[in-house]
């Protein structure tokens, strides 16, 4: 059987969405942005939502988002992005806004507008992606780097007693009164994706239904930065960073479940 | 009928802000500037016109959610005063590297640091050569009245979306707190978003099928597309150079030697001229109404027919630096300045002329 006897209409199982422009993506291979960004464009894509949708970029390795995602997007300065998107929502409170962040940018630099955004229950979807390091300016200690982890800046491992323990900024904001709903993924592993994205279409139907603020957090893996193959980076990740930041649900509708 | 009303500046630039048509406020308390937020919030604008009225948790926060609100092709603002301005400068230069319309008053009080809630002028360097990182341009308007407070609202909206720059309020605590006459302008409808999507085609509004997604950015990490986007920005520079800048001459016709003052300190210097006229010194006054782009062509078309200027302020000698550049020592530049949040007295203007200038 040739190539061309298999590339039928009839033999098409899956096809990548409109939403992800064909820009190459500057990730590096083993890499779980490239994964969540399709998970979520999919999800925006089956939705019907692109001409509704404004997301906001962060500053880190997902900087340029916007050029991948085909949506409109707007770049916030670091850790800015729940400030853009809390005035995008005010101003056109019947579109889809949400933020795409990492771990300096949303629970770093970004600490107080994650909070006040959720506190005032800006009904927008955002996701945080958590690497426990900071991949793009090099590989420094990120405030969730997990205790004695080696990172460009903690080169002897993290010393929670002078820098302070691994932020666990997800748990922080989920009891705050104008979040409704907060849950902890993973996207190594196919069947860790097919729930993301569960989480991702509740949390867009939520936040358009104006419930409040839709938190998710997606553990990934950053093998460039944690210096391991991409299979042993997932491998550590299960036995490391899912033992403290633990996936699940964290409150649902709502309701505190955790 | 004229809609004339007893405001203080602060208030005329609220209630003028919806007034204007604007989509949304976004700020933080900072006195002598915190009138603006809560004459707002009294106000209930969404119920007049939907303006969004929203308290920030911070100033770096409430310019970057005017930077959001730009970005979607609203018309935004924030207001502040001197400690807060300086916490809005990142968001300010990406503002600018977007190229994205907005309107921010800074109501300045004396610095440095957390300085006084005193009036002062004191921030014009901050204002007029950047405050934030990059080669980039605010136009500044310097409001010397509250019927001005109200006026440079519409006019630093238009200016804002015209060039697709942020426009600068300068005022200070004189004229934030003062109470005067003011004329309303009559309200102006709101943006639609059929309007925002003719008008604005780069906002972020929504994907539509006609055109490709809208990306509203400051970075490049070429290095030669980001040469030619800050060249672009000059050459944008270079036109409202040459079309924007304003100013009033009060008796420089006659003048031996000209006074160069903006906003409150113009005020005073209107009475020191009176002062000094009738001891017989003929004495006019420049006030730059913009104080980016600088009056510098006026002020040269001047330098035949004087002795000397001085630049009176409230800070200890900014202003004078332009003025300086502008006369190119061809004749005499003096300065006469108070600062910390003292406002100075036309005597102490006529005083300074006196033992200084002639």
């Amino acid at each position: 059987m040739t190539l061309n006897e298999i590339c039928k209409p009839e033999n098409l199982v899956y096809k990548k969405t409109s939403l992800l422009t064909d820009k190459v993506m500057h990730y590096c291979p083993g890499c779980g942005h490239g994964t969540i960004h399709r998970a979520l464009m999919e999800v925006v894509d089956e939705m019907g939502l692109q001409d509704k949708t404004i997301g906001v970029a962060p500053v880190g390795c997902s900087v340029l988002a916007y050029d991948y995602m085909n949506v409109d997007m707007q770049e916030a300065a670091h850790g800015r992005a729940p400030a853009l998107a809390t005035a995008i929502k005010r101003l056109m409170p019947e579109k889809f806004v949400f933020t795409y962040q990492g771990d300096g940018d949303l629970a770093a630099i970004g600490t107080a507008e994650t909070i006040h955004c959720c506190n005032r229950g800006e009904p927008i979807l955002m996701i945080f992606v958590n690497n426990a390091i900071y991949g793009m300016t090099g590989g420094q200690m990120a405030p969730t780097t997990l205790e004695g982890m080696k990172t460009a800046t903690s080169p002897y491992g993290r010393d929670v007693h002078k820098v302070g323990w691994p932020l666990r900024i997800t748990e922080m904001i989920a009891p705050l009164n104008g979040v409704w709903s907060v849950s902890r993924h993973t996207v190594h592993t196919p069947a860790a994706v097919q729930k993301l994205k569960r989480a991702i279409k509740k949390g867009i139907e939520d936040s358009m239904a104006h419930k409040g603020t839709c938190f998710i957090e997606v553990c990934s893996s950053c093998n460039s930065g944690w210096k391991l193959s991409p299979v042993d980076a997932n491998k550590w990740m299960a036995e490391h960073v899912l033992e403290y930041f633990v996936p699940g649900d964290i409150k649902v509708d709502g309701q505190m479940v955790r | 009928m004229e809609d004339l009303r007893l405001m203080k500046g602060n208030e005329a630039f609220a209630e003028a802000a919806i007034r204007a048509g604007c989509d949304g406020y976004f700020g933080y308390p900072i006195t002598p500037q915190s009138e603006v937020m809560e004459y707002l919030m009294k106000e209930q604008p969404e119920n007049r016109t939907g303006m969004v009225v929203l308290q920030a948790e911070s100033e770096v926060s409430s310019i970057n959610m005017v930077y959001a609100g730009a970005a979607c092709g609203k018309r935004v603002m924030t207001s502040t005063s001197s400690p807060g301005y300086s916490l809005m400068q990142e968001g300010i230069s990406y503002i600018a590297g977007a190229e994205l319309p907005c309107l921010v008053l800074n109501v300045v009080r004396g610095g440095p640091g957390l300085g006084t809630i005193q009036p002062s002028q004191s921030d014009y360097f901050q204002a007029t050569k950047g405050g934030g990182h990059g080669d980039y341009r605010l136009i500044v308007l310097a409001p010397s009245s509250v019927q001005e407070m109200a006026d440079f609202v519409g006019l630093g909206f238009d200016l804002a979306f015209k060039y697709r720059n942020p426009v600068l309020m300068l005022a200070d605590g004189v004229i934030g707190q003062t109470m005067e006459k003011v004329v309303m302008p009559p309200q102006r409808p709101r943006f639609t978003e059929e309007e925002i999507r003719r008008n604005t085609p780069w906002a972020t509004v929504g994907k539509s099928i006609d055109r490709e997604h809208n990306i509203v950015t400051s970075l490049d990490l070429q290095a030669d597309s980001q040469e030619r986007h800050v060249l672009h920005l000059q050459e944008k520079y270079n036109e409202i150079e040459a079309n924007e800048v304003r100013c009033e001459q009060i008796k420089c016709e006659d003048a031996e030697y000209v006074l160069v003052a903006y906003g409150s300190s113009a005020r005073i210097c209107q009475k020191a001229v009176d002062l000094l006229r009738a001891k017989g010194i003929k004495v006019g006054l420049l006030r730059p109404i913009t104080l980016w782009p600088f009056p510098t062509k006026e002020i040269q078309a001047l330098v035949p027919h004087v002795k000397g200027f001085m630049s009176v302020e409230m800070s200890l000698g900014q202003m004078v630096e332009d003025v300086r550049l502008a006369v190119e020592g061809k004749v005499k530049v003096e300065f006469f300045g108070r600062c910390g949040g003292i406002v100075p007295a036309p005597e102490e203007v006529v005083h300074a002329v006196e033992t200084k200038l002639l």
